[in-house]
């Protein structure tokens, strides 16, 4: 996995509740067999019209918010399907950390699997952050070690994170290769668990 | 101290190691489908890892398939990508040794179908699945919910699970339903009531006497829902209803190791001084036949009310949501909602795909057809039973003939029209009466109009050619 540390960079703004994985990337493009290569279908409804032309009047279609590296939202971002090539498509396009008042738990653990920063702030500092992030052209930061998000004014609003996901993405440890050292433990548990659960071993 | 909550004990049962509060978490069954495996397969590979229980994991063709002539095989499928998706999860279950049910088949169907189906999904186990329905199995009592894909990588690699412990909710439903009221009415009113994020960070368990009552579908249907309150798992303690479900399926056990697994499966219930962390109460009642007017499935109302006007939601981006969701659908504020002609009907999906939905549906439409009436003309109507062993116990009972006879078309099994990966989908403006769990812009095609309900007011939409209360076809 990436891992993150910090980030300066522009931020959209996409003041909407329940902005769902479907929305985020639809159906059609669940059908690679690839990670690579998603940014095509991030938003795709809502960048591009039924002929396939770039809708001149979404955020990130706007010159001024173009390369934007942070998305600030409303509640329950990325609710719905469970579909990780929601936050591929979001690292394809070039986003690396989303803020928002609240985020869907499918997504949000999909997130740390990726190195894409879930921030979560409240609602008054979400929208003075989408007030700042207005007309583009202005840098935020982002900081992971010390939990801060710096408005473009220099206002600084502090964020809650788990520890122990904190010190992952900062090291963007692999976590299949972590567990894989308490492969002993798991035989353990296996071997109590077929003698109690016998049943399970005939399948 | 006090008690445990049925969820507290499935996760104590599995706890291989914990530290910081993470777990390593062991997971007893592991589903799988084409969409949400390829990377994490190509993953394993890269780093030369095996699948370490290929016993403990099974495998469906279900988001890609087309419902028609499934019999002619993969490689005739018409849509390339899809094709080449379903061809490389044949591969990666061939290379690792994987049970697998392809297309065609008659056990292949709807990966949450299919589980239950086959007796995998038992009481007390850890089900994970690529896919967020999997909420579904906690209907058994099971600790089941949605993973990504590098989870599925990390479960197909050490058959576990790093997580941390969730939240207890208890969703009490007590008192006897209203006659065209189900449980698909039931899981709207709880959504409706906490909100499409009101369980996050929650496993829900329900519990009440009208949960009791339901049938294994009817909880296999309100389980399914609970991601759309927001939480990843939903849970219904196992009793008879559940046992009897079990019994002689074909990864039950058998003889003496029933008994033994039915003693284990018993003791997972809340203990009477349990806490858990909020409880929600809901009268039984109260519900109505319901029906969604907007693009979140929160956006309930009941089938004999209008649309809301925007002005009355709480906060700026609650307010810009529900008047961009009144656009999306192409109506207006306070218009009841009986006045949407539905150009589709479906009827399927992991929510309501079962022998129990189906036969709700017919139940409504052999009623019409005795008064002479069809499927409205206008109307297209497609019934897509959730597995091919669904579709043959429904044809046994006659069910297809029912159907058909008024218009119906009867479909081969597969997630279908429900997120529209396949050719059923939605055309740009189109209106659905959809029995499936999603409502969102573009679900069912782009530009299309999803209004969720119970497969009775499907089947009452299908012949008013309008959104319809049941209540009038009963």
């Amino acid at each position: 996995m990436e891992a993150f540390i910090h980030l300066d960079a522009k931020a959209a703004p996409l003041p909407l509740a329940n902005i769902d994985t479907d929305q985020i990337i639809p159906k059609q493009f669940l059908k690679t067999v690839e990670r690579e290569g998603l940014s095509k279908g991030l938003f795709y409804d809502l960048r591009f019209d039924e002929q396939g032309r770039e809708k001149p009047d979404f955020v990130l279609n706007r010159p001024e918010y173009k390369g934007a590296g942070v998305l600030i939202a409303g509640d329950n971002f990325g609710c719905g399907s469970s579909r990780e090539h929601a936050p591929w498509a979001l690292m394809d396009f070039g986003v690396r950390s989303v803020i928002a008042t609240s985020f869907a738990d499918i997504f949000y653990n999909n997130c740390f699997q990726n190195g894409l920063l879930p921030v979560v702030l409240k609602a008054d500092e979400v929208e003075a952050l989408m007030g700042e992030a207005k007309g583009g052209n202005h840098v935020m930061s982002v900081d992971l070690e010390s939990q801060t998000v710096t408005a473009p004014s220099g206002k600084v609003f502090r964020f809650e994170i788990d520890p122990v996901r904190k010190e992952k993405m900062l090291k963007g440890l692999d976590a299949i290769g972590e567990t894989l050292q308490k492969a002993k433990s798991i035989d353990v548990y296996e071997m109590k668990r077929a003698l109690a659960q016998p049943w399970l071993e005939e399948a | 101290m006090s008690g445990k909550t049925l969820y507290d004990k499935i996760w104590d049962a599995h706890v291989v190691d914990e530290q910081d509060g993470e777990a390593i978490l062991y997971i007893d069954l592991h589903l799988i489908h084409e969409v949400t495996t390829p990377q994490a397969f190509a993953g394993l590979r890269a780093a030369h890892r095996p699948v370490r229980r290929p016993d403990r994991t099974l495998a469906v063709a279900d988001h890609n398939v087309p419902t028609e002539g499934q019999a002619l095989g993969v490689d005739q499928v018409a849509d390339e990508e899809a094709r080449l998706q379903l061809q490389t999860l044949a591969r990666n279950v061939k290379d690792n040794g994987i049970e697998f049910f392809p297309m065609g088949d008659v056990r292949n169907g709807i990966v949450h179908v299919v589980g239950p189906e086959q007796g995998r999904t038992q009481p007390g186990m850890t089900i994970v699945c690529g896919d967020s329905h999997t909420s579904t199995h906690g209907a058994f009592g099971a600790l089941a919910h949605g993973i990504g894909t590098s989870e599925v990588e990390h479960v197909l690699a050490t058959q576990t699970l790093r997580a941390k412990k969730a939240k207890n909710l208890r969703v009490t439903v007590e008192g006897q339903l209203a006659p065209g009221v189900g449980a698909k009415d039931i899981a709207l009113a709880i959504i409706r009531e906490i909100g499409t994020a009101g369980g996050t960070g929650y496993v829900i368990e329900y519990a009440g006497s009208t949960i009791r009552e339901l049938s294994m579908e009817g909880r296999m249907t309100l389980c399914n829902l609970t991601i759309e309150a927001g939480a990843r798992a939903g849970l219904v303690a196992p009793d008879e209803a559940t046992f009897d479900y079990l019994r002689g399926r074909p990864a039950t056990p058998k003889g003496g190791a029933w008994e033994m697994a039915l003693a284990y499966w018993k003791s997972f219930f809340s203990d009477a001084d349990a806490v858990f962390d909020r409880e929600v109460a809901i009268d039984a009642a109260t519900i109505a036949p319901l029906v969604t007017w907007g693009t979140s499935p929160e956006d309930v109302i009941a089938v004999t009310e209008r649309t809301p006007d925007p002005a009355s939601f709480a906060t700026p981006d609650k307010r810009a949501s529900a008047e961009r969701a009144l656009e999306y659908m192409g109506l207006a504020a306070g218009q009841p909602i009986t006045e949407a002609k539905v150009d589709v009907v479906f009827i399927g999906s992991c929510t309501n795909s079962r022998i129990e939905d189906l036969r709700d549906a017919a139940a409504i439409v052999a009623k019409a057809t005795e008064a002479g009436r069809k499927v409205a003309p206008h109307v297209r109507a497609m019934v897509v039973p959730g597995s091919g062993l669904v579709k043959i116990q429904a044809e046994e009972e006659g069910l297809d003939d029912i159907f058909k006879a008024a218009g119906f078309e009867w479909r081969e099994p597969g997630c279908s029209m429900c997120l529209g990966m396949n050719p059923d989908r939605l055309t740009p403006g189109q209106r659905s009466a959809s029995t499936s769990n999603r409502n969102f812009e573009g679900r069912q095609g782009r530009g299309g109009r999803t209004h969720l309900m119970s497969p009775a007011m499907a089947a009452a939409a299908a012949i008013a050619g309008h959104i319809a209360d049941v209540r009038d076809f009963i």
